[in-house]
């Protein structure tokens, strides 16, 4: 895990794709592929009423990256200063060692240059002090640019606030 | 290395017609990215349509340059020619017929929305009253109900969304059919504890976000609302004091709403007794704050004029007109302080003629701000009232829009004169003599826009690029036009800051009060009518008057006793259709992003009506009415009134140029033979269509 995480407030999510549309034009993705994407899950009845979860799943720059790991050629790193795992086109050989090894599907192929293309948190935004675009965009803001533990810290003060607001005690 | 030119421009989206304010990053003369406009919308939000305007800038298969018909209409034999050649053409034709026939026989058509003033001011100093817009395939029966009833539309009031404890939505989709603002807004509001039912024949993500999900029986929701009004009454949930001091007609609603209990509405909508009992005590106890969703297309039945009647029934009872929370009246220019901005339609003299479509003279009940745009394929073939020669069609396509585009072709086939005006290939243009090709909401500068509400504003959409191809400006096409026609002198610029300057003149503003945030707000606070005093309902009483004297001058009843629509056949379904987040019906099916989340639509049938046709998720249906068939993959789902299967608006295109879209998925129109109607409310009835439904073997 970098020193970032994206944060999804499923309350709040739509399923809309904003996310996605705003990742493929800052990256210009090619068609086919795409470096966050929304998993729409359900729907399970819950309380009477059909809901669904829209899973996003972005690259999640682990810490200890499998993809890094399985690259032959050095092209997958990890960045120093803050954890962002990113592939260097130049010495990318196409092998799609990283792909085998990635459990969540992160890394994507970029048929146009024949080499791996993936997620890097838009780091040129975040080395200009700004947050990724998916989280930039998204429509309802549901998804949130925290460090780990205030997505843990607000997670808890939710979870409570609703256990307030449900049982008075 | 150079350095790249780098700049950003707000501005208003057009990748559909919610106008969203934007914020364009532009480097080197490319669109870089596009944003919400954070100065507006308190963050970079946007939804996935807006964000794909950059592929649709870039994009080779849109229109790149005038072309003129050189085949037979429709054959997509096309001839590239230049401007002069295009518009010194369909001057020649304009002037040729206005002669002949008189400037009723031209008749304009757009889309309707914020940005119609330069339209209406061209067709009329042609001397033709006959401009009309989508609508009568939308929001006709909302505007028209809630005009006779209050003497307002559906847009000059607005959704307090932020105070708002409880809403009640019937079939909008809100969370799938979005504006950015609005969807954010609602989720606000749903984090705030608002509580929110949510009525239809179908499920969906917005369903998913309710408290209360109600499967209603297809056309029946005017049923439901009668029933709640009936518990409403009975019961005295009403907000007495607001009732007393603004409606009328309070008698003839409470002797009218006598038989329609809960159990009857049970019987008719499907939903248990006790579920309108508790909608109508929840609804009532957070009055006024609460919310009737108006709809938004609303083009559903015969008689959606009277459900949508029963919608603003139900706001009046709530004492939720200009209440926080509630419906707020939409305020200009005037109520801030300001003397208007002009406006090009006040400038040419008022056009005597009657129009083509019979509104103002035959349904004196509808609104000529809308009209009848289902009524011009009758109007050219009968010439009925009078010949109909040329038809100027601006970013509107009847073809995919309204029912039974095969009729409504045989008319259009028939005019001298068909001229399409767009930024896309559309069904309409494809039948053209001539497409003229606007530069995109990218490559162009518009008019100001008023932006009415609480707090009203001034937007402009500002050209960001310039036009890739052989594409101009609307302020330049309908200028050149004019002076080509004699009409020149009620276009007053040469520029389009000149007529942005024109049109701001009295207000104070200019050009550059836009530059820093894109916008003018012309009020830092809400503007708030005085409740007691100040309210202003436009009807001749100046109040809500629930039997509507409007309607009773013209020989139409306020409260007509209710009608059940018709339940389909055996092995025959109602067609219902909807729309998704990322798709503006068929005008962005063909965008590179979006075509690649979405590039088919397939066909909701419910569970246990598939089951008796053995038909499973993927399996390829024949959906067919009327001697007309297509095949599509089926969605098999327990969360579709049984009466009814859905799919998605728009796709079935038949362009060939737009080789993403074309033929991709079934068109819904095809279907809808002999709905070119104008129900009571000035709506086609796009809902009443029954399918049937085979597994193609």
């Amino acid at each position: 895990m970098s020193d970032y995480y994206i944060y999804q407030d499923q309350n709040r999510c739509i399923g809309c794709r904003a996310c996605e549309l705003h990742c493929k034009t800052q990256n210009d993705v090619t068609v086919g592929a795409s470096f966050g994407k929304i998993i729409p899950v359900g729907p399970r009845v819950v309380g009477g009423v059909p809901r669904m979860q829209f899973i996003f799943m972005p690259c999640f720059h682990c810490e200890q990256p499998w993809c890094v790991s399985a690259c032959p050629t050095g092209a997958m790193s990890r960045r120093e200063k803050d954890g962002i795992v990113s592939v260097n086109p130049e010495t990318c050989i196409g092998c799609k060692a990283c792909i085998t090894a990635c459990p969540w599907g992160a890394v994507q192929w970029n048929p146009k240059i024949g080499r791996v293309f993936k997620c890097d948190y838009c780091k040129d935004r975040i080395d200009e002090g700004l947050e990724p675009a998916c989280v930039t965009g998204c429509t309802t803001a549901a998804l949130k640019w925290v460090s780990p533990s205030d997505s843990s810290a607000d997670r808890r003060k939710k979870f409570a606030a609703k256990i307030a607001k449900n049982k008075p005690v | 290395m150079t350095e790249a030119v780098k700049k950003t421009v707000y501005s208003v989206c057009a990748m559909c017609t919610v106008r969203c304010p934007i914020e364009i990053e532009v480097e080197n003369n490319q669109v870089k990215k596009i944003w919400g406009n954070p100065h507006v919308l308190g963050g970079r939000y946007l939804c996935p349509r807006g964000a794909a305007g950059k592929v649709f800038e870039n994009d080779t298969e849109r229109l790149q340059h005038p072309m003129m018909r050189v085949g037979e209409r429709g054959e997509g034999k096309w001839r590239k020619v230049t401007w002069e050649e295009a518009l010194d053409y369909v001057a020649e034709k304009l002037n040729k017929i206005r002669e002949e026939y008189g400037g009723e026989s031209i008749v304009l058509g757009d889309r309707g929305g914020g940005f119609t003033d330069m339209q209406k001011a061209f067709i009329k100093a042609l001397g033709s009253p006959n401009y009309f817009n989508h609508h009568g395939a939308c929001s006709n029966s909302v505007h028209n109900a809630h005009n006779a009833i209050a003497g307002h539309r559906r847009n000059t009031v607005s959704y307090d969304y932020k105070n708002c404890r409880y809403i009640v939505l019937y079939g909008r989709n809100m969370l799938e059919s979005i504006g950015t603002k609005e969807a954010k807004d609602f989720i606000d509001a749903l984090e705030r504890g608002m509580k929110f039912t949510h009525i239809d024949t179908r499920w969906n993500y917005t369903a998913a976000k309710s408290h209360r999900f109600l499967v209603i029986r297809p056309g029946t929701d005017y049923a439901f609302n009668l029933a709640l009004i009936n518990v409403i009454l009975k019961e005295k949930l009403y907000d007495a004091e607001f009732v007393e001091r603004w409606v009328l007609g309070l008698r003839e609603l409470e002797e009218f709403i006598v038989p329609y209990t809960p159990e009857w509405a049970e019987k008719e909508t499907g939903i248990p007794a006790k579920e309108i009992v508790a909608v109508a005590h929840e609804v009532s106890s957070h009055k006024p704050a609460v919310i009737f969703n108006q709809g938004w297309m609303t083009a559903w039945t015969e008689t959606d004029y009277y459900f949508r009647r029963s919608i603003y029934i139900l706001t009046a009872l709530m004492g939720a007109y200009e209440a926080k929370g509630g419906l707020l009246f939409n305020k200009g220019e005037a109520a801030a302080g300001y003397k208007p901005v002009k406006m090009l339609a006040s400038l040419p003299p008022a056009v005597k003629a009657k129009r083509f479509d019979g509104v103002g003279w035959k349904y004196k009940h509808l609104s000529a701000d809308y009209g009848l745009a289902q009524m011009l394929p009758h109007a050219i073939l009968n010439e009925d009232p009078y010949p109909v020669k040329a038809f100027i069609c601006y970013r509107f396509d009847p073809l995919s829009s309204f029912p039974d585009p095969e009729a409504y072709l045989e008319g259009l086939k028939k005019l001298d004169l068909l001229v399409s005006i767009d930024v896309n290939y559309s069904h309409i243009g494809w039948y053209a003599d001539v497409i003229l090709p606007e530069a995109t909401y990218l490559e162009r500068t518009d008019p100001v826009l008023v932006k009415k509400g609480a707090k009203p504003a001034l937007w402009l959409r500002r050209q960001a690029v310039e036009p890739k191809y052989d594409s101009k400006p609307k302020w330049w096409i309908f200028k050149q036009l004019a002076d080509r026609l004699g009409i020149g002198e009620y276009f007053p610029y040469n520029t389009i800051e000149e007529l942005i300057q024109w049109q701001l003149q009295d207000t104070g503003i200019s050009l550059s009060d836009f530059d820093a945030k894109g916008i003018v707000q012309l009020s830092d606070k809400e503007i708030l009518w005085d409740r007691e005093s100040g309210l202003k309902f436009n009807t001749p009483s100046g109040k809500i008057e629930l039997v509507s004297s409007m309607l009773e001058d013209n020989g139409i009843p306020s409260f007509p006793p209710y009608e059940s629509p018709k339940s389909p056949p055996e092995g025959h379904y109602r067609l219902l259709t909807g729309k998704i987040a990322v798709h503006t019906q068929g005008t962005s099916l063909n965008n590179l992003y979006l075509n690649e989340i979405q590039s088919e639509n397939t066909l909701w049938i419910n569970s246990t009506e598939a089951k008796k046709l053995g038909i499973k998720t993927g399996d390829l249906v024949e959906v067919s009415a009327n001697g007309v068939k297509h095949t599509i993959k089926a969605s098999v789902t327990d969360y579709i009134h049984p009466e009814a299967v859905y799919t998605l608006h728009g796709y079935g295109r038949e362009i060939p140029l737009q080789t993403r879209a074309y033929k991709k998925g079934m068109r819904d129109n095809i279907f809808m033979k002999g709905l070119l109607k104008v129900a009571i409310g000035g709506n086609c009835p796009i809902t009443d269509c029954f399918v049937r439904v085979r597994k193609v073997s």
